[in-house]
């Protein structure tokens, strides 16, 4: 790990002036992702802002009815906690499908929102990466890409992103709080993330003088009726081959309103919309679902070695919408 | 030199850190100062600072640069080598710790982010010749071959049973996936978590 200096703050107003004051510097959370990357070479801020003391750890209602999860909750404090799981059992199954105990008690949520990918190309400085330095190529465009994305991707970048939280959130329209130099700032949480285009080495649309203070949702029938379902190579302690999260409020029969997510199939958190498109006002029944899961895998384009995960992301879409579609 | 450029709050913080290992309380200052949006707090290191740690009960001062690992602080300053390098880089669980209580990777842990926290290491599990329960069933059950895993089993273990979740075994699977073991002691390492925790 190369050397660097570190402070700690203990208010999110002192972290953003840190940040400003330390152009190059990185904020620590829980760090399970951040000391990683410094030891294998992949970041090195010459200075640490630790925001571990910050009083942003609440997971709330709010007066208006939002369930606003503080940037530093610890992602098995929100798994375990009773609002969250009412509110949007996708987002607490998600979670605890993620990492380890261990990891749970150290990583927080604005942490996981913000974690890099885990390709090993990106992970492996001998290799090239655009996502490390763009301009440099892409080991994976002719390597291994049996981990690779099927959708999202573009010539510079077939990387998927690795949060399984991030995926369950696309299911609950979240908002996420932002804190910069001109104060606080909200912005949706769908299109936080950014595809790679011609640019992969921004994950997300945070500036870099920004902090996440907390991420909020408004709990309704599609998140309170939802799951998430994840697949991978072993039944624990694993990233996805693909995951999926979905939401689905149905009526006298009918789908009013769903949500789904995918995971491990995309670059960024991968909002299915014309999956969902294809499911409102049909019943939900399993040729519905599979037509939608097919609506939505048209667009997938996959590498060499990784087309099993259309069929998997197809199988897994109608799995999880029979689930809580009720039907099979 | 860095020392003579040692701006007057510099040097006002990094003179107040002794005063942890004093129980004087660092943090209300740097508290005090992050509430004043005009005041900054000055960075330490990179260069070894004073660090104050809790380690099973017992305060330590080191003087390590911010970048040393709890794990490497615990191993290589304290003699603490109960504590196992395994991955050193959060995939394995064998230098899993209780911070505070709760079990943590200390791969993945700076040590100076845990000034003022309880650090519990496997050499903190028996009170004196009484072994810890969970160290009784693993014996018991004998749910350990080669051992390097089992710190981080145990600790994990612990961690596990403070977290009150269910003992089913499949449950006691699950809860224990962050901890690998290369000789495949599972089973008999999901029997010594139960009988410890009242299950069996």
């Amino acid at each position: 790990m190369r050397p660097f200096a570190y402070l700690r703050v203990t208010s999110a107003q002192a972290a953003q002036h840190a940040l400003a004051a330390h152009p190059h510097g990185a904020l620590l959370a829980g760090g399970t992702n951040l000391i990683d990357l410094m030891k294998i070479g992949v970041a090195s801020p010459p200075t640490l802002i630790d925001i571990g003391a910050v009083p942003l750890a609440a997971v709330e209602l709010t007066p208006h009815g939002a369930l606003r999860i503080g940037a530093l909750a610890k992602m098995s404090d929100v798994a375990d906690d009773p609002a969250v799981r009412a509110a949007a059992p996708a987002v607490a199954r998600a979670l605890e499908l993620s990492a380890s105990p261990q990891l749970r008690n150290m990583a927080t949520i604005g942490g996981n929102v913000m974690q890099r990918t885990r390709c090993v190309y990106f992970r492996d400085v001998s290799q090239p990466c655009n996502k490390r330095s763009n301009g440099a190529g892409c080991g994976a465009l002719d390597g291994d890409d049996r981990q690779m994305a099927i959708l999202g991707t573009s010539g510079r970048c077939i990387c998927v992103h690795p949060s399984d939280l991030a995926v369950a959130l696309l299911t609950t329209d979240a908002t996420i709080h932002l804190r910069g130099p001109y104060g606080t700032r909200t912005t949706p949480f769908l299109g936080f993330h950014r595809l790679p285009g011609e640019d992969p080495t921004r994950d997300t649309v945070i500036g870099p003088d920004e902090l996440i203070e907390a991420i909020s949702f408004l709990p309704v029938p599609v998140t309170r009726n939802s799951t998430y379902l994840k697949i991978r190579d072993r039944t624990s302690y694993a990233f996805a081959l693909v995951s999926i999260a979905v939401g689905l409020e149905v009526h006298d029969g009918a789908i009013r309103a769903a949500r789904i997510g995918l995971g491990g199939v995309a670059p960024a958190p991968w909002r299915a919309q014309a999956a969902e498109a294809a499911l409102i006002g049909r019943a939900p029944r399993r040729e519905n679902f599979l037509a939608a899961a097919e609506a939505e895998l048209q667009a997938a384009r996959p590498q060499r070695l990784n087309g099993f995960k259309t069929t998997l992301a197809r199988n897994a879409i109608v799995r999880a919408l029979g689930v809580v579609g009720g039907a099979t | 030199m860095r020392s003579a450029r040692l701006s007057r709050r510099r040097f006002l913080v990094r003179s107040a850190l002794p005063a942890v290992a004093l129980g004087l309380g660092l943090r209300p200052r740097l508290a005090d100062a992050a509430r004043s949006a005009a005041v900054t707090v000055a960075p330490r290191g990179p260069i070894p600072v004073p660090v104050a740690l809790e380690v099973n009960g017992q305060p330590h001062l080191l003087t390590i640069e911010p970048r040393v690992t709890l794990l490497d602080a615990l191993r290589e300053r304290l003699g603490l080598t109960g504590t196992k390098k395994g991955c050193d880089q959060g995939q394995c669980g064998a230098c899993t710790v209780l911070v505070d209580g709760r079990r943590v990777n200390s791969c993945l842990t700076l040590a100076i982010a845990v000034e003022g926290k309880r650090v519990t290491t496997v050499e903190g599990l028996a009170r004196g010749d009484q072994l810890h329960p969970l160290q009784q069933a693993f014996i018991d059950a004998d749910a350990f071959q080669c051992g390097y895993c089992t710190p981080g089993q145990l600790c994990s273990a612990v961690g596990l049973l403070a977290e009150r979740r269910s003992l089913d075994p499949a449950s006691v699977r699950e809860y224990m996936s962050g901890n690998i073991c290369r000789c495949g002691a599972y089973t008999n390492i999901v029997a010594a978590v139960r009988a410890a925790g009242g299950a069996v």
